[in-house]
């Protein structure tokens, strides 16, 4: 397989927990991935490991809000390779607190990074994904579909990107533009997303908020980012090809109790 | 690109409705993977005629004449499977009937068929699995269940009453026996899969209704206003597609899931 025959990859807070180990599983099956994160170190950990495994990747030091960074970054994967086969906007941040407690700045935080980050990604990639044809796979979360009293700025976010998610799938198709558009909504995953939230609380606050999680999970266990990155591997591959704004749920029952 | 990631070496799978449509895709593409395969059928003849095929590639595959809807059945068919196989982890619940129609129109008759055959099913067997497959079981070592449900279950279709109540049922028994078998720890996952329209004798038998309700004059024309109008990638599912996001539910690349909704329909209900 020559360089320009390799379908790429770009995959978005790919320097830690699902993400990264996404990147590990589509360099795998033979992605070059591009490893993007705003901690350029994580990511080029990432790529060493990919590289270890026999994969092909390359690190990218990318903030997911700053528009001109995603026009040059998708033209620079389309020159150096032909094209960009695969999307996962993937990075995302959040906090645990009440609505009360919520700062306009700290929401709007939330808004940029978690949905105008998918939306730029999204743009962006279309234009680069109409000729080659793709995959786009936008991680939500459980808590776009179901409400969290402590994460009001979260839930909106992710609840865009899974509308959003519809509104371009359909785009897409009625274009005519062989992309498919799908949301991944992950329940508690072991992340370093989930532990920095809890490490901002007090420990009472974090251990009743962990609890509250737990109890409310059937599997009785938080799943495991390789987990995760096993479902945006099928969203990804031609075995979901008739898949378009479909929601995968990966919760371990969260949302069906 | 199809990894190992989502193969089903060393899997033994039971598949209802296996002798056309969408169960004998699952059938191929199960055995394909590495199951072995058990492939039932209420016309014992047609899921024969499969498994020899299947057979005669190399595959393991074994058919049986099986009337879903009756408890007798499946524990005969079950006690096949124990003499054939050492395990049991995988259960498609697929045989289903599609009876169409104006609600006014539907006899109470063609209401308790469509639930014998499309829920009664499912129910007995969701029970002969859990018994089976838990820790305590006959085979003891867990497994996934796919129940097949419809974009019907999700969504109102002019014609689609009776039809559509039955998979709803199904959907709403997936998410139930999903958390209890989580809760008393089984290690078996339930889901639901929720095709869209579909190109199989069912699949032409929804056009022939769009006519028979007056919304087409023609079969040929409820196909095309259903492509161009409702299903915005323009054609029809394949029984592949769906064979393989059974697969994916089947295998352990999905093992975090469990009363989830899986949705393959070109993107039919995301508008």
């Amino acid at each position: 397989m020559t360089k320009t025959q390799q379908q790429v990859a770009l995959i978005t807070g790919a320097g830690a927990g699902i993400g990264r180990a996404t990147a590990i599983a589509l360099a795998a099956d033979g992605f070059c991935v591009v490893v993007s994160d705003i901690n350029l170190e994580a990511a080029t950990l990432v790529v060493e490991q990919i590289k270890a495994e026999g994969g092909a990747g390359y690190a990218l030091r990318q903030d997911v809000v700053d528009e001109a960074g995603w026009r040059d970054t998708v033209d620079q994967i389309v020159a150096s390779h032909g094209g960009l086969h695969a999307l996962i906007n993937n990075a995302g941040v959040a906090t645990i607190c009440g609505i009360e407690e919520e700062s306009l700045e700290g929401w709007r935080r939330t808004q940029s990074v978690n949905a105008d980050g998918v939306f730029l990604g999204c743009r962006a990639a279309i234009s680069a994904m109409k000729h080659c044809g793709g995959a786009i796979v936008n991680v939500s979360s459980i808590e776009g579909i179901v409400g969290d009293p402590m994460l009001p700025a979260y839930n909106a976010s992710k609840g865009s990107v899974r509308a959003l998610t519809k509104s371009i799938a359909l785009y897409c198709a009625r274009q005519g533009f062989p992309i498919r558009v799908n949301s991944i909504h992950p329940g508690y995953v072991a992340t370093p997303l989930v532990s920095n939230a809890l490490a901002e609380l007090e420990p009472s606050a974090a251990d009743e908020f962990t609890a509250s999680v737990m109890a409310k999970i059937p599997m009785g266990r938080m799943a495991e980012p390789e987990e995760i990155a096993s479902g945006i591997r099928f969203l990804v591959s031609g075995e979901s090809s008739y898949m378009t704004g479909a929601e995968l749920i990966m919760d371990g029952g969260y949302t069906a109790a | 690109m199809m990894s190992d990631h989502f193969s089903l070496q060393g899997k033994v799978a039971l598949i209802t409705g296996a002798g056309n449509g969408i169960g004998a895709a699952c059938a191929r593409c199960f055995a394909q993977s590495g199951a072995a395969v058990m492939a039932s059928d209420i016309n014992g003849e047609r899921v024969e005629a499969l498994a020899r095929e299947l057979v005669a590639e190399g595959f393991k595959v074994k058919a049986i004449q099986h009337d879903v809807a009756k408890e007798d059945d499946w524990a005969r068919v079950v006690d096949a499977l124990a003499d054939w196989q050492d395990g049991w982890d995988i259960l498609v619940n697929n045989a289903g009937i599609y009876i169409g129609g104006k609600l006014e129109e539907n006899l109470l008759s063609q209401l308790h068929r469509i639930n014998s055959i499309n829920i009664d099913s499912i129910f007995l067997g969701t029970q002969f699995a859990a018994s089976a497959m838990q820790p305590d079981g006959r085979f003891g070592r867990g497994g996934s269940i796919i129940n097949l449900s419809s974009i019907a279950g999700l969504i109102g279709v002019p014609g689609h009453s009776i039809y559509g109540a039955t998979k709803g049922a199904v959907r709403s028994l997936t998410k139930h026996s999903a958390v209890e078998f989580a809760a008393f720890g089984y290690g078996i996952r339930v889901n639901s899969l929720h095709p869209g329209l579909i190109a199989t004798d069912m699949g032409h038998l929804v056009f022939k209704d769009f006519v028979e309700v007056g919304l087409a004059s023609s079969e040929s024309e409820a196909q095309q206003m259903l492509e161009k109008q409702m299903i915005p990638m323009g054609r029809l599912g394949d029984v592949q597609d769906i064979a393989l996001a059974a697969q994916f539910l089947a295998s352990d690349a999905s093992s975090y899931m469990t009363g989830s909704e899986l949705t393959v329909d070109g993107g039919f209900t995301a508008t």
